[in-house]
């Protein structure tokens, strides 16, 4: 062993207080996290979660609400929202798994509603579960995570994972508070840390900068659907509240007032138009009714207007696009059933792991997404249990590595031109402008992957870290790597499809209707999923039936 | 951004140092927090309905800072605004039942 090496191991560092065993240790406390973590704990085992900000507030699901997808069995909504699903996913989806999110979501919500979520009444005397206010939910799940006996570790993010003979064996972070460094050992890694929205303020997503895609990759991890990541996010030009839903009700206009042609969808439609000039809203579609309904409903939705002294029902405000990256958009992750990545021992849930397998190539926003991350979280919880089970007590003994790369453990020596923020703005130059991520070309996209080509040598040649920044740093350099996946896996499909505009390949070739694997770090690759091994085959086929 | 800690108003809790998912204040012995780093917060309001005592004010300009003045945000019924529509209370979740967005679905036109 190398002295390099050996300086990373485990046993060089004396337990202290901040080092805890574990069986499994969930990264990431929104909504995949703590069920995750609740399953894994409800099965008798110890569980760690850490968290970057705060359970309960972090997240895009704590600012936000969410649109749930609940369907009772065997119902006519359960048939209708299946085949809703299949209809929007461009070819990409596999019916099993719509299924099986669609029951779980079902029996999670109906567990929320025997834990005392106060479910509102329609005016039909029903219960009303298709939606969850996001720091009432959270709160509630926090509540459950203490009864169960889980850990938590507020304001901690993970910065690294620990690694046992190839296999994911825990990670280490900081406490963004008390600047001290903790390590968690654990037979089974969870990563739910949401999506890489890359700081473009979309409501809930600045803590969402791609953490957890970058500590699996240097595990060895693989992607998938990450070129269906040109998702951008409604929003009143001046705010950051990317809540689509009221849109529905509006009508776009240009600054002479003159109404916004309508063909594709409404981004499309406002995304053409923001190239060249200001777009602008008004919600004058909505009954009275409604605007109650959402004011009542929806209260963050309008506090831009209210503390601006704007009535959206009557008055036009300024809009933009905000990216969503892969928040609202669909890669991530590439997991197997049992959601387990290609590394052993390492898991993934919600929106760090890809959604194809449920939305296909389109966005999951309103609904699927939110329905994803509940049952994924399920899923890889329970997986993560039967791994840790499977190996056994003697884990604890096992000798762990750390595996970070860039920005902790440089090549070179330190290069004082790197700066954190210069990097943002780069990385950023190539994500957030309409005319290069959401209407893309093939030209465009290879430039800016030979940019962030260079900046990622120059930085993991010379970009250090100290406790002040570390979290930061590591930070900036996973928007980067989650930048260079997205950009191989655009350049390498030649066509539109979903939430991947191609200029240059306008229609959708029915050739290409398979999955993109993405990965590597220092070389980034994207290409076809073609063995048998890599594309999960379908849980069960009722594509026919459901064709007709 | 968050502009404002009602300096007559917080009870020093420290619980908006804790939740706050962009870590952007610094607790203060015996004092209110101070606004550590203002150009790290998100504009998501979780904040004012962590704040037992609305003292806290997240303007909703997400790029830029503003002057606010307490008075004239008290008197314009701003201050815990967003915890009074949520039905939050002094930093305790409630107001679910109440949530009539089901309305939003009835028409059919959106459909999850
Ligand atoms: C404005 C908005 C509205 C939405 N509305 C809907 C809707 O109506 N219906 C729907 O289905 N979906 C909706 N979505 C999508 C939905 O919010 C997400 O799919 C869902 O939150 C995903 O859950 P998650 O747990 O995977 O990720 P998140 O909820 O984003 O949580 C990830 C957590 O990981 C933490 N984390 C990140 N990095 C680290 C690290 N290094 N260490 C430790 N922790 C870390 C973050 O702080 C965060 O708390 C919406 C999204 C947005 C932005
Ligand atoms: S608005 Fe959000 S990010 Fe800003 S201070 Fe409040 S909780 Fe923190
Ligand atoms: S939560 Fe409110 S009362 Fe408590 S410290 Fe923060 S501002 Fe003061």
């Amino acid at each position: 062993m190398t002295a390099a090496s050996d300086a990373r191991t485990s046993s060089d560092t004396a337990p202290s207080a901040n080092t805890f065993d574990a069986d499994i240790l969930v990264i990431g406390g929104g909504p995949a996290g703590v069920w995750a973590a609740l399953t894994a704990a409800t099965q008798g085992l110890q569980v760690v979660l850490t968290e970057k900000g705060f359970v309960g507030t972090g997240g895009a699901t704590a600012a936000g609400n969410t649109t749930m997808i609940y369907a009772p069995p065997q119902s006519d909504l359960r048939e209708a929202a299946i085949k809703r699903r299949w209809a929007q996913a461009h070819g990409l989806a596999d019916l099993g798994w719509i299924e099986r999110v669609v029951d779980e979501v079902h029996l999670r919500l109906n567990d929320l509603a025997d834990w005392g979520y106060p479910f509102p009444v329609d005016d039909h005397g029903r219960s009303f579960l298709g939606s969850l206010r996001g720091p009432d939910y959270l709160r509630l799940m926090r509540r459950r995570l203490r009864k169960a006996g889980v850990r938590i570790l507020d304001q901690s993010p993970a910065l690294e994972l620990l690694m046992a003979d190839g296999a994911a064996a825990g990670a280490s972070g900081i406490n963004r508070v008390t600047k001290e460094t903790w390590t968690v050992r654990a037979g089974a890694v969870v990563i739910a840390t949401g999506g890489c929205a890359f700081l473009s303020n979309a409501l809930g997503t600045n803590g969402l900068t791609g953490d957890g895609l970058l500590l699996a990759a240097e595990a060895g991890a693989v992607f998938s659907g990450m070129e269906f990541t040109a998702q951008y996010g409604i929003a009143p030009a001046f705010a950051s509240v990317t809540k689509g839903i009221m849109y529905f009700w509006a009508t776009f206009t240009d600054e002479a007032g003159n109404e916004l042609p309508r063909t594709g969808d409404r981004q499309s439609a406002i995304a053409r138009h923001l190239l060249s000039g200001p777009a602008y809203a008004v919600i004058d579609k909505a009954s009275l009714r409604l605007q109650e309904g959402m004011r009542r409903g929806q209260p963050n939705m309008f506090l831009p207007f209210d503390r601006r002294g704007i009535d959206p029902f009557t008055q036009r405000f300024p809009v933009t696009l905000r990216s969503e990256g892969t928040v609202r958009g669909v890669g991530g992750l590439s997991i197997d059933r049992h959601c387990a990545t290609n590394v052993p021992g390492l898991f993934a849930a919600g929106d760090a792991a890809s959604r194809e397998h449920l939305v296909g190539a389109t966005s999951g926003g309103g609904g699927p997404n939110a329905s994803w991350a509940m049952a994924t979280g399920n899923f890889a919880g329970k997986a993560a249990a039967a791994f840790v089970t499977e190996l056994g007590p003697s884990h604890r003994h096992r000798r762990t590595q750390a595996a970070g790369g860039i920005g902790l453990r440089p090549d070179g020596a330190r290069d004082h031109a790197l700066n954190l923020s210069e990097l943002t703005e780069a990385v950023q130059n190539e994500m957030l402008p309409l005319d290069r991520n959401y209407f893309r070309t093939g030209p465009g996209l290879e430039a800016s992957r030979e940019r962030l080509n260079d900046l990622w040598r120059a930085a993991r040649r010379g970009l250090t870290s100290s406790a002040q920044d570390i979290a930061k740093t590591r930070e900036t350099v996973a928007m980067l790597a989650t930048a260079r996946w997205i950009l191989a896996a655009a350049i390498e499909r030649r066509e539109s499809r979903g939430l991947h505009r191609r200029l240059d390949f306008p229609q959708t070739d029915p050739a290409q209707q398979r999955n993109l694997l993405a990965g590597g770090l220092d070389r980034v690759w994207a290409r076809p999923a073609v063995t048998h091994a890599e594309t999960p085959a379908p849980i069960h086929s009722r594509e026919e039936a459901l064709a007709s | 951004m968050i502009e404002l800690v009602s300096q007559s108003r917080c009870i020093s809790c420290h619980a908006c140092v804790l939740a706050c998912p962009q870590n952007v204040f610094d607790s203060v012995p015996h004092a209110p927090p101070v606004i550590a780093r203002p150009d790290a917060c998100q504009t998501c309001f979780l904040c004012e309905l962590y704040c037992p005592a609305d003292a806290l004010y997240v303007s909703p300009l997400a790029h830029e800072h503003e002057v606010v003045d307490e008075q004239q945000l008290i008197a314009a019924g701003l201050l815990g605004s967003y915890a009074r529509a949520m039905g939050w209370k002094r930093g305790h979740p409630g107001g679910t039942e109440n949530d009539l967005t089901y309305r939003m679905f009835e028409e059919g036109l959106i459909q999850p």
